[in-house]
């Protein structure tokens, strides 16, 4: 007869894990704390070669204490690691794989360390599993990935554990949740150790072990952006954004992608789109990072609410006072989550604006340059038709019935995914390709697809300096080439259009020029923007913000 | 640098006697002056640019603009420190509008 099989093996391979690092670190702990010197002893304890180990970092907060110290250990002890990461972003991140510490990933983006982890690849030393998208990632998390070993960051524990994770929360609670219910072991660096805690965002009961690094965590302010860097072409592309989309659409709830692209809509909304009269029927509801751009358009009351996937470095005291706007708790402090702000941005919203670097001949949009793997992040879901969607709204209802319109097809509607981008970038790299070089890298990275940041058939408008290209309108791909060609200006693909068929699309309304729209490109200046500067934001919070000092330059 | 001259015949608009200068010279940038001028109808633009290498897109970007406002008797002077297209149609765009105003 057959042994009885054993139903609790990771229950026991935890205990065993608890015990080697109760026998190292003996009467050094107080409660579940340990002392930042003993961090190495703490995770040559309770790794185990292979472990499947979740690094908190998104392009946001940083658990870098424990990135640090891991990338440090043994590798003669500790090794062969499958990492587990939204976002690589500090060098110690592909340490753990150029010392042998590691050598799987499962990522969604690289941004900062992209190249880096080409030249790693292609050494040999770090394997890729996928490219996910946050949502993607975190969702594996909960069925065929659960981490052994989590390593993460908040503000403030106290002696039980409990966790308070403040307005940066982000990633947390998903990455503790999926660790703390498979038996995994969950370690967290703190910036201090409290009596009592403003809010318990993380129960005690879920983590193990604490540490109070020397240091506060890493922050990144990813989503300040300086009005005077804006530009008056960025004016124009914003005044045809909210003249032919926001408002043709009513668009009332979006996600704005990062740039200074998107910044300048949210600087004219005040203005310009105050003027069209817009205010109550466009931009009310949002998910999004406290963006210090948005400042204007919620003072003047464009904005009613704001939830956030992360918070944004100086903004702290400025959302504390707007608490009807954004998701603050009973202490007054912001509490973001990535996970759910992603599935706000996928299901809640009636469209995506955001930017791009190449642009191909069928709409496909990807941020993927050669000699780089830089993958997705968020885009992807807050750039992609949410087929699960069954709740009606009148921008959703409007782009879904010009996808069908003429077709016999059921009713339904679609998202509206824009993609903002000028024809050139800096240093004349033209935004439309023949060919994007996402097949190249692919090929040199051995992907199994190219990566690609948001589908063509996912793109409802692309709009440039040029126009706006509405795709739910083309009723061909040769249309919809054309469409594309028609706004790609005076690049290799917009000199290679067919201008008899794109005066023909022009007729349609399915390109819009500026005077096609009634837009004056008179009004195209700087002077239209709410804030022309940092100190312009400053003033317009009422003196509660307060800019990271790299911002700061009066 | 490199200098670059264009002349379009056809055009029908004429432009008021003050002369417009748009633009400053800074990187990324261009200064652009637009004159009312007797040229026997023929619009005249001569471009003076640090980027060398890109005469077939200013070609291109010339004609469209020509195409756009059809003007007469004009001399358009660009002094280009490397402008995108976009902001020397943009800045043209701007200039004309305003001349085009002030001659009716």
């Amino acid at each position: 007869m057959n042994a009885p099989r054993v139903w609790n093996t990771l229950e026991v391979n935890r205990a065993e894990r608890l015990g080697r690092a109760r026998a190292v670190l003996g009467n050094q702990m107080q409660g579940k704390a340990l002392p930042a010197a003993r961090i190495a002893d703490l995770l040559h304890a309770v790794l185990e070669c292979g472990d499947r180990v979740c690094l908190e970092g998104n392009n946001q907060k940083q658990a870098d204490f424990l990135g640090q110290a891991l990338a440090q250990l043994d590798p003669a002890r500790v090794n062969g690691l499958h990492m587990l990461q939204s976002v690589l972003a500090l060098p110690e991140h592909l340490d753990v794989f150029d010392r042998g510490v590691a050598s799987k990933l499962d990522f969604s983006f690289s941004g900062p360390q992209a190249g880096r982890v080409a030249k790693l690849v292609s050494a040999g030393k770090l394997n890729i599993g996928a490219i996910h998208t946050y949502l993607e990632l975190f969702s594996r998390y909960f069925v065929d990935l659960p981490p052994r070993v989590a390593l993460i960051a908040a503000e403030a524990a106290d002696r039980h554990g409990n966790l308070y994770t403040g307005p940066n929360t982000e990633d947390t609670p998903a990455i503790v949740e999926a660790t703390a219910f498979k038996n995994g072991i969950v370690i967290v660096q703190v910036n201090q150790i409290m009596d009592t805690l403003p809010r318990i965002d993380v129960p005690g009961d879920w983590v193990d072990f604490v540490v109070q690094s020397p240091q506060p965590y890493y922050i990144e302010p990813l989503f300040t952006r300086d009005p005077a860097q804006i530009s008056e072409i960025q004016v124009l592309m914003a005044m045809m954004a909210i003249k032919g989309i926001y408002a043709e659409y009513g668009v009332e709830r979006l996600n704005h992608g990062i740039g200074f692209d998107t910044a300048a809509i949210e600087l004219l909304l005040p203005t310009y789109a105050e003027s069209l009269g817009l205010k109550g029927k466009i931009g009310r509801n949002w998910a999004l990072n406290p963006h210090p751009a948005l400042i204007p358009a919620i003072e003047s009351g464009f904005v009613e609410s704001v939830y956030s996937f992360g918070s944004e470095l100086g903004m702290e005291n400025y959302i504390r006072a707007r608490p009807d706007v954004f998701a603050v708790g009973p202490d007054g402090s912001m509490r973001s989550n990535r996970a759910l702000c992603q599935a706000a941005g996928h299901y809640a919203c009636d469209m995506f604006i955001g930017s791009t670097l190449q642009i191909d001949l069928q709409g496909n949009s990807s941020t993927a340059t050669l000699g780089r793997i830089a993958g997705f992040g968020g885009a992807p879901n807050m750039g992609a038709d949410a087929r699960g969607r069954r709740h009606a709204s009148p921008a959703w209802l409007k782009a879904g019935e010009e996808a069908r319109r003429g077709r016999n097809t059921i009713p339904r509607g679609q998202k509206l995914v824009v993609q903002i981008v000028e024809t050139f970038r800096e240093h004349m790299q033209p935004a439309f390709v023949e060919k994007l070089d996402a097949w190249e890298l692919a090929e040199q990275a051995n992907m199994a697809i190219p990566p690609v940041m948001i589908y063509g058939d996912d793109v409802t408008h692309i709009l440039t300096e040029e126009g706006i290209a509405n795709l739910l309108l083309c009723r061909s791909d040769e249309e919809r080439e054309q469409a594309i060609r028609g706004v790609a200006g005076y690049t290799p693909v917009g000199l290679g259009r067919d201008k008899r068929m794109v005066e023909e699309l022009r007729g349609r309304g399915i390109i819009r020029r500026a005077e096609d729209m009634g837009i004056d490109k008179r009004m195209a200046t700087r002077d239209l923007l709410a804030a022309k500067n940092m100190k312009d934001l400053v003033r317009a919070s009422g003196g509660l913000y307060d800019p990271p000092k790299r911002f700061r330059n009066w | 640098m490199e200098t670059l001259n264009y002349r379009y015949e056809n055009g029908t608009r004429t432009l008021a006697k003050n002369p417009q200068i748009v633009g400053v010279v800074g990187s990324g940038n261009l200064e652009v002056l637009i004159e009312s001028a007797p040229l026997d109808g023929a619009c005249t633009i001569e471009i003076k640019t640090a980027a060398v290498g890109f005469g077939a897109i200013w070609e291109a970007v010339m004609h469209d603009f020509h195409e756009r406002w059809l003007l007469a008797d004009a001399r358009i002077s660009i002094n280009d420190m490397g402008a995108t297209p976009a902001v020397v149609s943009l800045r043209l765009d701007q200039a004309v509008q305003t001349m085009l105003e002030d001659a009716r």
